[in-house]
C-alpha cells in the first residue's frame, strides 16, 4: 500500500488512455503524481473501440474542429508512439448506393482541415485493397492507420512511471477528503482485499470516460453524460490491410480497420442506461447489422470466421437536443469544477477520444499547472513513449531481423525497442504460451516483472495472450501456471483461469456459429471435460460487478 | 441469424481449432527443435503472414511436405499445403543451383543416362562426394541412385510398344523420372503383371516430371510448365478411354493434389483416372474383371513401409491386401512412420542428421523384423531404407510381377 503521510501534487483517476496520457503529462512537468484504476489499464472503453488512428476524414464533413485535432495528432502518434502505430492508409469508398456528390464535398472538407485525400480509380482501389467491395464506384486514399489502444496506454504508464509517478491498480475511488469547498484527496478501496485506504493530493483529475459521472456525483457535482454503446465485430485474421470507411455521413458498421493479426468492423451506437454500462451483451440484432454492412465494405466477411463480439460505452457529454448521438462534437471536455461549481482541486477530463487522448491530457495537465502555479511546457508531442525511442542499433537489427522468429518479430511489434529486456537464448524463455499471437514464456515473464500483470485479463492486455483464433483454449492455463510461478495468485489461480474462460465466451457467445462454435466446444472440453474446471468459485476482483449490495450502498452514501 | 452460412478460407486455415493434433504427428517437430510444427508454421503463421510479409520464418524450409499432419487434422485443415504455398509466395531466396540440380530429376536423368557408367562411378568416388559436400552442400554420407544406361522409354518403343496393341483393353502408364532413368526393370515389370491381367499399356504423349522436386525447391514456373504439359497428355489419355496407372505414390499424389494446390492448375476432370497401379489391379481382381495365379513355389517374408503420400492418399490397403494375396508371403505390416527422405530434402546437407534421425525408429523395426525385403511404392523411401537399414526394397508391382505365375495368369484372361 502506497504512503499516505505522502502528498501527491496530483491525483489521476482512470487508467485508460486518457488517464496514463494524463498522468505521463503530470510526470513529465515535475508533478508528484499517482494514477490510480478501479481495475486494470484499458478496461474501459479505451480496450473497447475499433483501434483507428483517425486521419480526421470522418469528422471532415460534419465537424471540422475535432477533424483537424486528428489529423494533428495523427501525424504525432505516428512520431512518439510508433510501436503502437501502423501505417496502413484508408479508403473512403463510395459504393453504387451512395451519392458521388458526397465524396466531391468530402475532398474538399478534408482538404480545409488540412487531410490529405486522392481521389483514385476505383481500379486502383481494388489494386490497393484486394478486399474491398469490387462494385465501388469511387475511392478516396486518407491517411488512417491503426493504433493498439492496449500498448499505447502501457507505454504512457510506463512514460509516466519513467517520471516518477505511482500507479495503483485494482483500486476503486469511493470517495473524496474535503477541507471545505477544497478536495484534498481519495478515498479508496482495494478490490483485491477490500481494505480500504487514504490518498492525498493538491489536485484531482477524473480521467474516467462514462465512470466519470459517477465519481462527479462522489465529489457532489453533477457532469451530465450519457453512455452510447457501440458494438463491434473482430474477424480471424486480416481481411484487409488498409482501413476501409464508407464514404457517406457517418452512420452504423462503416469502418473496418485491420489491427494487429485480426480487423474489426464497426460500430453502433445504442443509448444504454447507466447501469448497464459495466455489463454490456452484443445483441444478435447488433451481429446481424455489423455483418450486414461489413459485407458492403469487404464482400470476405460473408465467409471469414468471426472471433468475437464486443461493446464499448462512448463517454460522450450529453446534448439533450439529439437523441442518437451522432451529431454531437466528440470535442475535448475539460471541467475546472472551481469555476463551475465552486468545488477547488477537481478537473474532469472528457468528451474527445482515442485519437485525442494525447491532447486531453495536456488540456488538463495545463489546468492542473496553473492551479499549482506551475510553469512549464507540455512535451508529450516531442518526446516519444517508451517503446519509441529512436534506436541506434535499429537499423543494424533490421539487417539481422531475417534471423528472428515470428515470435521474435511479433513481440518486437507489441514493445518496440523494449522488446531488448525480453529474454532469449534458451529453449524456455522461447517456449511459446499463446501460439495463436505468438508469445513466448519469456514475454510473459517481461510481462508480469514490468508491466502491472496481476492476472490473466491484464496478461492478455499487455501481450495478446488469448486474442487468437483459440481465444484462450491452449494458453490460459499455461499462463495461468507461469503466473503462479511468480506467486502471483497462488490462491486464485484457477478462479483466475475460470473468470478468464468466461470472459472469453462472453465475446464469443454472440457469434457462436461456425469454427468459432468448434473451437468453444473443444475449449469446454478441455476445461471443463478434462482439467475439471468450472466457475462456481469466488468472483474474482476484475468482474465489474463483483461489489456486493453493501459495498453498493456504502459507495452511494459516500 | 443466416448471414455466414460457412466459414472459407485459403486451404481451410480458419478451420483450425488448435488442437495441435497435427504437431504431434508431424516427423520434423519430433527431432528438429528449429522447427516451429507445423501448426505454428502452418495456420498460426498464416495470420501474421497476412498480417505483413515479414514475419515469414526461414524455419519453413525444413517442412519436409509428407503431409501427416493434414492426415492427422480433425478439420481438414491443408496443413502442409500452407506451409508449401507460404515457401513458394514469401521465401526470401531463391533456389540454390544445389536445390536448381536436385529439382530438375528430368533434365539430370536425361544427362546421366548418356554417361551413365561413368556418372554412376563417380557419384559413388569418395573424393567426388566430399566435393559435393562442400561445394554443393549434397551430404556425402548420402548413396546415390544408380543411372540406368538405357532409358525405360527407350526400352519400350524398341521391346515393348508393337506387342501392345493387340490388346484390347488399355491403360497409360505414367513412369516417372526414377523408372525412366534409373530403375526401368519397375516399368518392364508392370507390363508384365498389365499384360498377363489381359492390358496393353501406353505410355502418355511426351511425358515430364510430375514436378515434386522442382514444387519442394520452388522452381514453380518449371513445375507449372511440366505439369500443364501432363495434364495435356493425360487428357489425351483419358480422352481414349485409358486410365493413368503411376507406379510411384508421390508422382500420382503430385498430379492429384499439388497440381491444383501448389500450382493453381485445374484437374478436376481427370484427377479420378490418376491412380496407383495396385489401386486399379485390386479393383481388376476385386470386381472378377481379371484373374491372378500365383507361383507355388514363392517363399517371401516381406515387410510393407507406407510411404507419407500413400498415408495421405489412403492407399496403403489396396497394395497391402495386393501382397497380402500371395500365398507364399509372410507379410508384416510395419508402423506408419517416416522414412525422414523426403525426395530431395534428406540429399541436403543441413537436413542429412534430421532426415535420419526422423527414420530411426523405423529402420530398427526394419532390422528386427527378419523380412526378406521391404515392400513400398515410394521410390525414395527405397534409397533411404536401403541405404539406411541395409535391407532390399521392391516395389508391390516387381513383388507382383516376380510372384505371379504369368502363363496361368496370361491363360485366365485369355491372353494368347
Amino acid at each position: 500500500m502506497k504512503d499516505t503521510s505522502i502528498e501527491y501534487d496530483v491525483i489521476v483517476i482512470g487508467g485508460g488512455a486518457t488517464g496514463a496520457g494524463t498522468a505521463r503529462d503530470c510526470a513529465m512537468r515535475g508533478l508528484k503524481t499517482i494514477l490510480i484504476e478501479r481495475l486494470d489499464f484499458t478496461a474501459g472503453a479505451t480496450g473497447r473501440n475499433h483501434g483507428l488512428l483517425h486521419s480526421g476524414a470522418r469528422y471532415a464533413h460534419t465537424d471540422p474542429e475535432s477533424a483537424a485535432e486528428c489529423i494533428k495528432e495523427n501525424i504525432i502518434l505516428k512520431r512518439i508512439a510508433r510501436h503502437c502505430v501502423e501505417d496502413t492508409g484508408g479508403l473512403f469508398v463510395t459504393l453504387p448506393e451512395d451519392s458521388l456528390d458526397y465524396q466531391d464535398a468530402f475532398v474538399s472538407d478534408c482538404l480545409k482541415a488540412g487531410i490529405s485525400a486522392d481521389v483514385l480509380d476505383p481500379k486502383e482501389a481494388i489494386r490497393l485493397e484486394p478486399s474491398v467491395n469490387p462494385d465501388l464506384i469511387g475511392a478516396v486514399r486518407v491517411p488512417d492507420g491503426s493504433i493498439d489502444p492496449f500498448r499505447l496506454t502501457t507505454a504512457n504508464v510506463l512514460a509516466a512511471r519513467l517520471d516518477g509517478a505511482d500507479i495503483l491498480t485494482y483500486h476503486e475511488v469511493v470517495g473524496f477528503l474535503r477541507e471545505g469547498d477544497r478536495i484534498t484527496g481519495v478515498r479508496l478501496r482495494s478490490r483485491r482485499d477490500g481494505s480500504e485506504s487514504e490518498i492525498r493530493g493538491k489536485v484531482t483529475v477524473s480521467a474516467c470516460g462514462i465512470w466519470g459521472h459517477h465519481i462527479a456525483e462522489l465529489a457532489g457535482v453533477r457532469v451530465n453524460m450519457y453512455p452510447a454503446k457501440g458494438a463491434l465485430l473482430i474477424f480471424g485474421h486480416r481481411v484487409n490491410n488498409m482501413v476501409i470507411n464508407r464514404c457517406r455521413k457517418p452512420a452504423d458498421a462503416d469502418i473496418l480497420v485491420p489491427g494487429d493479426t485480426i480487423c474489426v468492423i464497426g460500430t453502433t451506437s445504442t443509448r444504454i442506461p447507466f447501469d448497464r454500462i459495466d455489463d454490456m451483451e452484443v445483441t444478435s440484432g447488433e451481429v446481424d447489422l455489423l455483418l450486414r454492412e461489413g459485407i458492403k465494405l469487404s464482400p470476405r466477411l460473408a465467409y471469414t470466421r468471426i472471433l468475437r463480439a464486443y461493446a464499448g460505452v462512448r463517454p460522450l457529454v450529453a446534448d439533450d437536443s439529439d437523441p442518437t448521438g451522432r451529431s454531437i462534437s466528440r470535442g475535448i471536455v475539460c471541467l475546472d469544477h472551481a469555476k463551475r461549481d465552486g468545488v477547488e482541486g477537481f478537473i474532469t477530463i472528457t468528451g474527445g477520444k482515442l485519437m485525442t487522448y494525447r491532447l486531453m491530457a495536456q488540456e488538463a495537465t495545463d489546468l492542473v499547472c496553473r492551479k499549482l502555479g506551475v510553469d512549464r511546457p507540455c512535451r508529450t508531442a516531442e518526446v516519444p513513449l517508451p517503446g519509441s525511442e529512436p534506436d541506434a542499433a535499429d537499423e543494424n537489427r533490421r539487417q539481422h531481423i531475417i534471423g528472428l522468429s515470428t515470435e521474435q518479430k511479433a513481440a518486437e511489434g507489441r514493445h518496440g525497442t523494449w522488446s531488448g529486456r525480453i529474454e532469449t537464448g534458451s529453449a524456455a524463455d522461447e517456449a511459446l504460451v499463446c501460439e495463436c499471437e505468438q508469445v513466448s514464456v519469456a514475454e510473459v515473464n517481461y510481462a508480469i516483472d514490468e508491466l502491472h500483470v496481476h492476472n490473466l485479463i491484464n496478461m492478455r492486455r499487455r501481450t495478446r495472450l488469448g486474442m487468437g483464433t483459440c481465444q484462450g483454449a491452449l494458453c490460459a492455463c499455461r499462463g495461468a501456471g507461469l503466473l503462479e510461478r511468480h506467486d502471483r495468485c497462488t490462491q486464485r489461480t484457477l478462479d483466475d483461469l475460470a473468470w478468464f474462460m468466461n470472459e472469453r465466451w462472453h465475446g464469443m457467445s454472440p457469434v457462436c456459429w461456425g469454427e468459432t462454435l468448434c473451437e468453444v466446444q473443444f475449449s469446454s472440453w478441455l476445461y471443463q471435460g478434462v482439467l475439471g474446471l468450472d466457475h462456481s468459485g469466488p468472483v474474482f476482483p476484475d468482474t465489474p460487478e463483483n461489489l456486493t449490495e453493501t459495498e453498493h450502498e456504502a459507495a452511494e452514501k459516500v | 441469424m443466416n448471414l455466414q452460412e460457412q466459414n472459407i478460407s485459403d486451404n481451410n486455415f480458419e478451420s483450425c481449432i488448435k488442437c495441435t493434433i497435427c504437431t504431434v504427428y508431424c516427423p520434423v517437430t519430433a527431432v528438429n527443435p528449429d522447427y516451429p510444427g507445423p501448426k505454428q508454421a502452418g495456420p498460426d503463421g498464416e495470420r501474421y503472414r497476412l498480417k505483413r510479409p515479414y514475419f515469414y520464418d526461414e524455419a519453413l524450409k525444413y517442412c519436409l511436405n509428407c503431409k501427416r499432419c493434414e492426415v492427422a487434422c480433425p478439420n481438414d485443415v491443408k496443413i502442409g499445403d500452407i506451409i508449401q504455398a507460404a515457401r513458394i509466395k514469401y521465401a526470401s531466396h531463391g533456389p540454390s543451383l544445389r536445390d536448381t540440380m536436385l529439382a530438375n530429376t528430368d533434365f539430370m536423368g536425361q544427362f546421366a543416362t548418356r554417361l551413365a557408367p561413368v556418372v554412376n562411378f563417380s557419384l559413388g568416388l569418395k573424393p567426388v562426394k566430399y566435393l559435393m559436400d562442400k561445394v554443393l552442400r549434397i551430404d556425402d554420407h548420402r548413396t546415390f541412385p544408380k543411372y540406368s544406361g538405357t532409358r525405360f522409354e527407350s526400352w519400350f518403343r524398341k521391346k515393348a510398344e508393337a506387342a501392345q496393341e493387340s490388346f484390347t483393353k488399355h491403360v497409360s502408364y505414367f513412369h516417372g523420372c526414377y523408372v525412366n532413368y534409373n530403375y526401368p526393370q519397375l516399368g518392364k515389370d508392370l507390363v508384365t503383371v498389365m499384360n498377363a491381367l489381359g492390358y496393353g499399356v501406353r505410355l502418355l504423349d511426351r511425358e515430364k516430371c510430375c514436378g515434386v522436386a522442382k514444387i519442394a525447391n520452388r522452381c514453380i514456373d518449371e513445375a507449372t510448365r511440366d505439369g500443364e504439359n501432363n495434364l495435356r497428355a493425360i487428357r489425351e489419355a483419358v480422352g481414349r478411354g485409358d486410365e493413368v496407372l503411376a507406379t510411384s505414390s508421390t508422382c500420382c499424389f503430385t498430379m492429384r493434389d499439388e497440381y491444383p494446390h501448389l500450382l493453381h492448375l485445374d484437374n478436376h476432370d481427370v484427377r479420378d483416372h490418376i491412380m496407383l497401379a495396385t489401386l486399379f489391379i485390386y479393383r481388376l481382381l476385386d470386381e472378377g474383371k481379371a484373374r491372378i495365379a500365383f507361383r507355388k513355389d514363392y517363399r517371401k517374408k516381406i515387410a510393407y513401409h507406407t510411404p507419407c503420400h500413400m498415408e495421405k492418399l489412403g492407399w496403403t490397403i489396396f497394395s497391402t491386401s495386393l501382397l497380402q494375396m500371395i500365398p507364399g508371403v509372410d507379410f508384416i505390416k510395419l508402423d506408419s512412420h517416416c522414412c525422414g527422405i523426403a525426395g530431395t530434402y534428406g540429399f541436403k546437407k543441413e537436413n542429412y542428421a534430421y532426415s535420419q534421425g526422423i527414420g530411426a525408429p523405423l529402420f530398427d523395426q526394419i532390422r528386427a523384423s527378419g523380412c526378406d525385403f521391404v515392400a513400398c511404392d515410394c521410390e525414395t523411401c527405397k534409397w533411404q531404407i536401403e541405404m539406411s537399414a541395409g535391407v532390399p526394397v521392391l516395389n508391390p508391382i516387381s513383388v507382383l510381377a516376380d510372384a505371379i505365375d504369368i502363363e496361368e495368369t496370361r491363360r485366365l484372361n485369355g491372353v494368347s
